[in-house]
């Protein structure tokens, strides 16, 4: 099931199936002796920050990232269904309940907002387009959830898959493109920099 | 820590017994505060410093370290590009002292596995209950003629990153237009595999701008080396590699790269065919594990065996060596190989503490090469144990190199994904 599918008024049957994830972690951990999610976790820091907090200048921090979204991002790197320098390299190295194992480590981590210069300004103008074409999805200007973190993420990880997703590179989460179109239309040529600057602004 | 966790559970429930954890150590149990010492304040010894006092707070652990600052051998071919200062890459131990570890500058003389003692050359003894040893590489200097520590004030190996990088960088920008500067390569296994070929890279990258007719040679004993498709052909888009006017020459092994003596006055180096005349030499000379290492018997030839389980000294129970002294085949010695090898230390030596056995370990090492401002290039490899041969194995089908026919975006991108994996590094061991 694509994150993309969610409902997001299904609360109560997301904890369930974060329940159910954590069982999933730890039943066979024990039939296969394999390292802890934790320990796995812990392999990602010299990239991703301790715990997953990047302290940049680009690579995403993905501490508190939705263990449903992460599964999906590893299980896309492992396919090489998404564009990336390294981490479909590294994904490879994870049997499925690995990966699982690490979403839960993962998700339960406080991210620290990137400490980023940004122009208040641009995003000013950022929150209202990301308010009109994007807090239906990205919820809470875009803190950590069901559609990835874009609030306090590193800028320039934000326009690199932004990059992506309108080269073609990267496939668009269903329903997305025709918002960043529309985004794009009505802020112009600024609009993509007015969201990060807004996203980079929320630390 | 002493929580029986669902694991555990479940292996009483089964039958398999928690007894082969705690045979041996039934003391430590009791110990309100077990003693962990720390030899070394580089890549493995402050990540497991800062490892075991993140998962156990009760551990009292010391960190004993010669120099008051850390300078990072890792991001130090940048400052012989000029893209970097020295500053940049030299951090302080304020981070770990908040975490906890106590810091104490000194230099280990030696480590007393019977009593569990370790002796500074500053008089000290320190007891332990677990002793973390990571002092990085030392050179075997009687292997080029001619090179010793003190012809290494004039013709730096800036293998240590200090005053030695400041040096080098020094006496390329006083070179000649149209000068030559040698790089002398070491044979494996040795820190950072593509260590000199970045450095030629990025002296290459000064001289693009600077001194557009200089050479830049590097004398080499081995047939191959670290990412070599990729260094070669980065050279070429970069520097003209291939071409009459190539900026960067590389002389293997097999061409007569192997360099037998140095004449510092003439600042000659005699290779197996012929002698090379530089304007700027730098050797890097063959390694060995730190000397605390020697003096403490932790060896077995040039390095030290370690169960790869924990990275517990063969030789000697309660001691583990990480990083760039151990052997850790088929790791190489490398700043994230030792980062991850510690947290493997730190989570043993706790699962010790508290009479468990270690969890399986897993480990990872990328390593970033920049060879242009804006060309990026990077290895990675994730890692099980397998543990009838206690070798170290990279997963089936995971890692690797950058494609060769990566886009210039891409090799962009890695540029600053590199600058990315040394704050985070820096940041995960000392921050
Ligand atoms: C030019 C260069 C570039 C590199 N680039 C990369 C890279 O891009 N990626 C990568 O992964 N790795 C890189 N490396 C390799 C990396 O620096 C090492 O692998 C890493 O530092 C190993 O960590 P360590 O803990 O084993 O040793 P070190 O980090 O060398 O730490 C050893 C510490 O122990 C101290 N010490 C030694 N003896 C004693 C004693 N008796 N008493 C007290 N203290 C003592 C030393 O002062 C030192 O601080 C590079 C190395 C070089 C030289
Ligand atoms: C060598 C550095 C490096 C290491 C090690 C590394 N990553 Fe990454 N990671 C990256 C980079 C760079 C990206 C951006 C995509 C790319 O270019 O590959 C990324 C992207 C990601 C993303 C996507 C984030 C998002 O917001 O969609 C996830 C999830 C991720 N990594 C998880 C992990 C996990 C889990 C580990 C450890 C098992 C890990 N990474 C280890 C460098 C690294
Ligand atoms: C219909 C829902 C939806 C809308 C509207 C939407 N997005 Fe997304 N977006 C998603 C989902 C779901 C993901 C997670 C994608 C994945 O897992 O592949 C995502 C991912 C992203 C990412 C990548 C995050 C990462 O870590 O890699 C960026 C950047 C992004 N969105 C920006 C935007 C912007 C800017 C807008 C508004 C112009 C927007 N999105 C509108 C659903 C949406």
């Amino acid at each position: 099931m694509g994150a993309e599918n969610m409902n997001r008024n299904e609360t109560m049957s997301k904890k369930v199936r974060n329940l159910l994830l954590a069982m999933l972690v730890q039943v066979p951990a024990v039939v296969l002796a394999d390292p802890t999610g934790q320990a796995l976790a812990f392999t990602c820091a010299g990239c991703h920050g301790t715990d997953g907090s990047s302290v940049g200048p680009s690579s995403p921090s993905i501490a508190a990232m939705d263990p449903e979204v992460f599964i999906d991002a590893m299980q896309a790197y492992k396919r090489d269904e998404r564009n990336s320098t390294i981490m479909n390299r590294i994904a490879k190295g994870y049997r499925d309940e690995q990966i699982k194992g690490m979403a839960w480590y993962f998700a339960k981590q406080k991210m620290a907002p990137a400490p980023q210069a940004f122009d208040p300004k641009l995003a000013e103008a950022g929150a209202k387009l990301h308010e009109k074409y994007c807090e239906k999805c990205h919820e809470k200007g875009g803190r950590p959830g069901d559609a990835g973190t874009l609030a306090g993420q590193w800028m320039p990880y934000l326009n690199f898959t932004m990059e992506d997703f309108m080269s073609g590179h990267r496939d668009y989460p269903r329903k997305m493109k025709r918002k960043v179109d529309a985004a794009v239309e009505a802020g112009g040529d600024e609009a993509l920099r007015a969201l990060l600057h807004y996203y980079a602004s929320k630390q | 820590m002493n929580k029986i966790n669902r694991r555990d559970f479940i292996r009483l429930a089964v039958g398999t017994t928690l007894a082969g954890g705690t045979l041996g150590f039934p003391g430590l149990l009791l110990a309100a505060s077990p003693k962990v010492v720390v030899v070394g304040g580089g890549v493995g010894g402050c990540t497991a410093a800062k490892y075991l006092r993140k998962l156990d707070p009760r551990i009292e652990v010391t960190l004993i370290e010669t120099k008051n600052a850390y300078t990072s051998c890792f991001m130090s071919n940048e400052v012989l590009s000029g893209d970097r200062t020295l500053a940049s890459i030299t951090f302080d131990y304020e981070g770990l002292k908040r975490h906890g570890v106590k810091i104490v500058i000194d230099r280990v003389s030696a480590i007393d596995p019977v009593n569990r003692q370790v002796a500074t050359e500053g008089g000290e003894r320190f007891g332990y209950d677990a002793c973390v040893v990571s002092p990085g590489v030392d050179f075997k200097w009687e292997a080029i003629e001619g090179y010793d520590v003190e012809v290494a004030e004039e013709i730096p190996h800036a293998w240590f990153a200090g005053p030695q990088t400041s040096l080098l960088r020094r006496q390329i920008e006083s070179m000649p237009e149209g000068g030559t500067v040698a790089i002398v390569a070491p044979p494996d296994p040795f820190k950072c595999p593509p260590g000199p070929y970045e450095r030629a890279s990025q002296i290459a990258m000064y001289c693009k701008h600077h001194k557009p007719r200089a050479k830049i040679l590097i004398l080499d004993p081995k047939e191959a080396f670290s990412k070599q498709g990729l260094f070669r052909q980065g050279w070429t888009q970069l520097y003209g590699f291939g071409t009459d006017n190539s900026m960067i020459e590389w002389i293997g092994g097999a061409g007569g790269g192997k360099v037998e003596s140095l004449d510092p006055s003439t600042r000659t180096l005699q290779a197996e065919v012929e002698a090379f005349k530089a304007d700027v030499i730098n050797i890097i000379p063959p390694q060995k594990a730190g000397k605390v290492a020697f003096t403490s018997d932790l060896v077995d030839g040039d390095w030290c065996p370690v169960n790869k389980m924990t990275f517990e000294s063969s030789r000697h129970p309660n001691v583990y060596v990480l990083g760039d002294a151990s052997n850790a085949a088929k790791m190489p010695k490398s700043a994230y190989a030792a980062n991850t090898q510690a947290k493997v230390a730190a989570a043993a030596i706790i699962a010790r503490f508290n009479g468990q056995d270690p969890g399986d370990p897993t480990f990872t090492n990328t390593c970033y090469s920049i060879l242009g401002e804006e060309h990026g290039i990077s290895v990675a490899a994730v890692y099980a144990l397998d543990k009838g041969t206690n070798t170290i194995e990279p997963v089936k089908e995971s890692g690797g190199l950058s494609p060769m026919d990566a886009s210039p975006a891409q090799r962009k991108r890695e540029v600053t994904y590199a600058h990315s994996w040394f704050q985070n590094l820096i940041s995960d061991m000392m921050g």
